[in-house]
């Protein structure tokens, strides 16, 4: 119901029309916002991807006492608070903080961190990483190793069999996982907010600027309504290309209040 | 495939790396919540409970509290009903449109919340329900109402409808049925989904940032505009609390829910 007016809202005010929409599409401010958005939680994404596979894969090979610890360290983040989260990270990053004084003790900086993209890349990656980790672990768990073994044993080496074998057949958890986080980072309002600064603000950040300082409903409408066109493009197309290869990555259950 | 030792001390150092990454971070609001200081230095360089003092006495923190509280209960209760009910409906009937009706109820979990807290403003604005408690417990109980129902719909699939047969062949009433076959046997999914309804609302920040009011705000509003406004070291005891909560309570939330999937 909501979100229905939301859209009646940003074809009707304040004038009837498509007006709302042409006015993003022509904004620079507007467009620019929606392109670091993009930029920003494509970056959120791989990052999570590069550190989220190798650990996936350490949980495979990983004794089952061990694998319950890996197991727990990823819920860990799904449990707590995302406030209380966000907030450990302005302490942590802050100027003086404890980033800044560990990375000065390695000869870097004085760093600044706190609203910077450096910054809430950090922080969201780590909200974000749970999202990857469970996905990509889904599918590796499934995977048949004696093909990776049959790839060996008719001569490919180890790089060769991992590239052309496993990495294959894991990448239906790669993809799940990552339409995951592209999605919930392109919505995310929280971290970016307290983290970051306004003048990097992302599109969640920029449509609440719109609707509390400007009182803009329309212009805010249409940038959610945008948004969120956006979001079910990237689940759609995900879900099809998915589907068609007969491999339907089994996503992880969301198992936490995620109010991102 | 035998994983080659340099490949696994690489594969090591990166999952523990990335553990602490994930682990430690949070864990530094406890120790500054327990500072003497009126900073955020990490380490604190004096101890103290002050800032638990602050927050339990102050009225804008105690009452942010209280209402976050009171707010979560509510919409515990009224989700757990609604959202039971649903499941029920979802998995035992057929009907037009149900499959629409699944995605609806999904919705809250892949819209993204800026989108859903505008949609509320906008239309709470109409019907004056901004910074009313009516207002937030509607808001919450639509963000909780999947938790809940993905939970009980869990339940409801592993459940033996024979069980219900059998009670009302000997004579037993549809309710008795319920109360005393039905009920006991999906209570470990309704109490996981109530668990995960209570720290939605008690965690939830964007939709009750933008339909509170001044004088309606709950805790992680409070804290938000903490975070935006002050350097006030109370937020550090404030996120401790909120920290052990939801933790304690999705903890139990997933054990429980564990337990009956392997039972």
């Amino acid at each position: 119901m909501p979100a229905l007016r939301l859209l009646w809202l940003s074809v009707t005010d304040p004038v009837p029309g498509l007006g709302n929409y042409t006015a993003i599409a022509t904004d620079d401010v507007a467009l620019t916002v929606v392109l670091r958005t993009l930029g920003m939680a494509a970056i959120v994404t791989v990052v999570c991807l590069l550190l989220a596979y190798p650990y996936a894969y350490l949980m495979t090979i990983s004794t089952p006492r061990w694998r319950a610890v890996l197991i727990a360290v990823v819920l860990i983040p799904f449990w707590t608070s995302l406030m209380a989260r966000t907030f450990a990270w302005v302490v942590l990053l802050q100027d003086n903080g404890v980033v800044d004084t560990l990375l000065r003790g390695a000869g870097i900086g004085p760093t600044r961190l706190l609203g910077t993209t450096a910054g809430v890349t950090l922080a969201m990656a780590q909200v974000m990483l749970p999202f990857v980790v469970l996905p990509v672990y889904t599918t590796m768990r499934g995977i048949n190793r004696r093909l990776v073994d049959a790839a060996l044993s008719l001569g490919a080496r180890p790089a060769i069999a991992f590239l052309r074998v496993y990495l294959p057949l894991s990448l239906p958890g790669v993809a799940a996982g990552a339409t995951l986080v592209m999605v919930l980072s392109l919505g995310f309002y929280v971290t970016p907010s307290l983290v970051g600064s306004p003048k990097q603000s992302m599109l969640a950040q920029f449509i609440s600027v719109q609707v509390n300082q400007l009182v803009d409903f329309g212009g805010a409408g249409a940038l959610a309504v945008a948004l969120l066109v956006i979001t079910l493009l990237l689940l759609g197309g995900v879900q099809f290309a998915t589907r068609r290869k007969g491999t339907r990555a089994n996503s992880a259950p969301i198992s936490g209040g995620i109010p991102l | 495939m035998k994983t080659g030792r340099g490949l696994r001390a690489f594969l090591i150092t990166c999952g523990v790396l990335t553990g602490a990454w994930l682990v430690v971070p949070t864990l530094v609001v406890i120790p500054i919540s327990f500072s003497g200081e009126n900073s955020f230095a990490f380490p604190p360089s004096s101890w103290s409970l002050r800032h638990y003092t602050t927050f339990f006495t102050e009225p804008s923190w105690l009452t942010s509290l209280l209402v976050s509280l009171q707010l979560a209960l509510l919409v515990t209760a009224v989700a757990t009903v609604l959202g039971t009910t649903a499941a029920f409906a979802l998995a035992r009937r057929t009907f037009v449109g149900k499959g629409i009706v699944e995605g609806l109820f999904m919705a809250p979990l892949i819209v993204p919340g800026i989108v859903v807290a505008v949609a509320m403003y906008a239309a709470f604005l109409g019907w004056g329900l901004i910074g009313t408690p009516i207002g937030f417990i509607a808001a919450h109980t639509v963000l909780a109402l999947p938790f809940v129902t993905v939970n009980v719909t869990a339940s409801l699939a592993g459940f033996d409808r024979v069980l219900e047969r059998a009670s009302a062949t000997l004579g037993a009433s549809p309710w008795t049925t319920f109360r005393s076959v039905t009920f006991p046997l999906i209570r470990p999914g309704v109490l996981a989904g109530a668990l995960f309804a209570f720290v939605t609302s008690f965690d939830e920040v964007v939709v009750s940032l933008f339909i509170q009011s001044p004088t309606l705000q709950t805790l992680p509003v409070r804290m938000f505009t903490s975070v935006t406004n002050e350097v006030d070291p109370t937020i550090a005891a404030a996120s401790t609390v909120v920290l052990v909560v939801s933790t304690i309570l999705l903890g139990l939330a997933t054990i429980t829910r564990r337990n009956h999937h392997a039972a």
